[in-house]
């Protein structure tokens, strides 16, 4: 049996394994990273809306490659129709685009190889190996159908949604019926948006527990979604079925072609209250990392691959793999308050009914509002609305 | 048992990470259920974006 050994293995080549295998061997350590599927970046499973003005802080330069599309910001949608519009200025100059996933991932897998990171592709982690001492020493794989063994003195688990290399850990990453989104999604061709602004449509159109989205990528095309949370499902195949109906309505959207369909599931919860343990630390999705507003994962699964790169290459510098530990400490002071802050705010938006959707749409559509902060929305909706805004102070 | 409809199936892992005991593995393009491990909780059915799974309900001997 093939046997190979590293300091550092990365589990799954996605936005999170691709960033921690990047900045470990930047360390010097020496990295695996192992895809399970023969291309990475495909199939994609993803929206491809993401903001802009944080990928220079990872190196990341914008290329229109993967960068398809600039949009100047976003329309959300209430129930009957009020729609509010956020811009560039409102949103603190953070602006938008719409990606190419597939290519996105291929260039930060390309930039962690130009670092030093081995790849291999069609390779899937099947069960862990444990030393003597109750640490984990690295995995068992199937590579191109063979079976082999990879010793690592450090495994990084981002392996997305499903979540095995944590579980086989003994980290709990089980998700509450809530906390789960469930995701469909066409590609359509041929349809007359506005391609300036990405859209989000709230209320019953979700069944109140998610939204339909439309992400242009081009003058004449877009991503359209829809998400639902497990809660309000009562039938397999809800997401497709919402969409469907969701599209149906729409007169424009009602005459696009389809030319790809993506399914998929992310978490709106908040990360387990572990996220090391026994020489394994899970970065991204696989850490339940996503924004529990929007469900966008790039971000934080680019913001805490960085930091577990980092770690796991010191602890490799300095031989002391117990260092690791501190990824917990690290990630959370960057990230946790913002995860926790909008998981809240989503666990309220979900009571909220197609009136109040409209209502808090409407008022603050009318109002002037410079600047989007939590406490204007507030000031603006408590004139319409004091008991919404009463609920929703008990979480700030 | 799980019945998986493997023509409707887009292997999007949504089952796999949602599965409260972790009885189901996505081998690639295949899902696979330990029935030995599965609580019969239904909670794939659900979550499955094209309603590619159903729970049989075994009849009882």
């Amino acid at each position: 049996m093939k046997e190979m050994e590293y300091d550092v293995l990365v589990v799954g080549g996605g936005p999170g394994g691709s960033t921690a295998a990047r900045y470990a061997a930047e360390k010097g350590a020496s990295v695996l990273m192992i895809e399970k599927r023969q291309e990475i970046g495909s199939p994609v499973r993803c929206g491809e809306g993401i903001s802009l003005g944080w990928l220079e802080d990872y190196g990341i330069k914008e290329d229109e490659s993967w960068l398809i599309h600039r949009i100047d910001g976003a329309k959300v949608v209430s129930p009957s129709g009020f729609t509010l519009e956020i811009n560039a200025k409102m949103a603190g100059n953070e602006v938008g685009a719409t990606i190419r996933r597939d290519f996105f991932d291929q260039m930060l897998a390309e930039m962690a190889a130009r670092a030093g990171a081995d790849i291999m592709v069609k390779t899937s982690a099947r069960s862990l190996i444990w030393d003597d001492k109750h640490n984990v020493a690295g995995v068992k794989a199937r590579c191109n159908g063979e079976d082999c063994i990879i010793k690592a003195k450090v495994v990084i688990g981002a392996d997305g949604f499903e979540s095995q290399i944590g579980r086989w850990a003994g980290i709990s990453t089980v998700l509450k019926q809530g906390d789960i989104a469930t995701n469909f999604q066409y590609h359509m061709i041929g349809i007359d948006i506005d391609a300036r602004f990405s859209e989000f449509h709230l209320g019953s159109i979700a069944k109140g527990g998610g939204y339909a989205w439309v992400f242009p990528k081009g003058e004449d095309e877009a991503n359209v979604g829809l998400g639902v949370t497990l809660d309000m499902i009562k039938q397999g195949g809800e997401p497709k079925r919402l969409l469907d109906r969701f599209i149906d309505k729409h007169p424009e959207l009602k005459k696009g072609k389809i030319v790809e369909q993506v399914a998929g599931a992310v978490s709106v919860g908040v990360p387990p209250d572990i996220t090391v343990k026994n020489g394994v630390m899970l970065v991204g999705d696989a850490a339940r990392m996503a924004d529990a507003i929007t469900g966008g994962g790039i971000r934080n699964a680019i913001r805490s691959g960085k930091i577990a790169g980092e770690t796991a290459g010191e602890a490799i510098e300095i031989g002391d793999i117990s260092h690791i530990n501190l990824y917990e400490k690290r990630w959370r002071a960057e990230m946790e308050d913002e995860l926790y802050r909008d998981w809240m705010a989503k666990n309220k938006l979900v009571t909220l009914s197609d009136e109040e959707f409209d209502d808090l749409i409407s008022a603050l559509s009318e109002a002037d509002i410079e600047n989007l902060s939590v406490y204007e929305i507030l000031e603006v909706v408590k004139e319409k609305n004091p008991k919404l805004v009463e609920d929703l102070m008990s979480f700030l | 048992m799980i019945d998986i409809n493997r023509d409707k199936c887009m292997y999007c892992g949504a089952c796999v990470g949602t599965c409260p005991v972790n009885c189901m593995f996505l081998y690639e393009t295949r899902v696979e259920v330990d029935e030995e491990k599965c609580i019969k909780c239904g909670f794939c059915e659900m979550v499955c974006p094209v309603g590619a799974i159903t729970l049989i309900k075994e009849a009882k001997a």
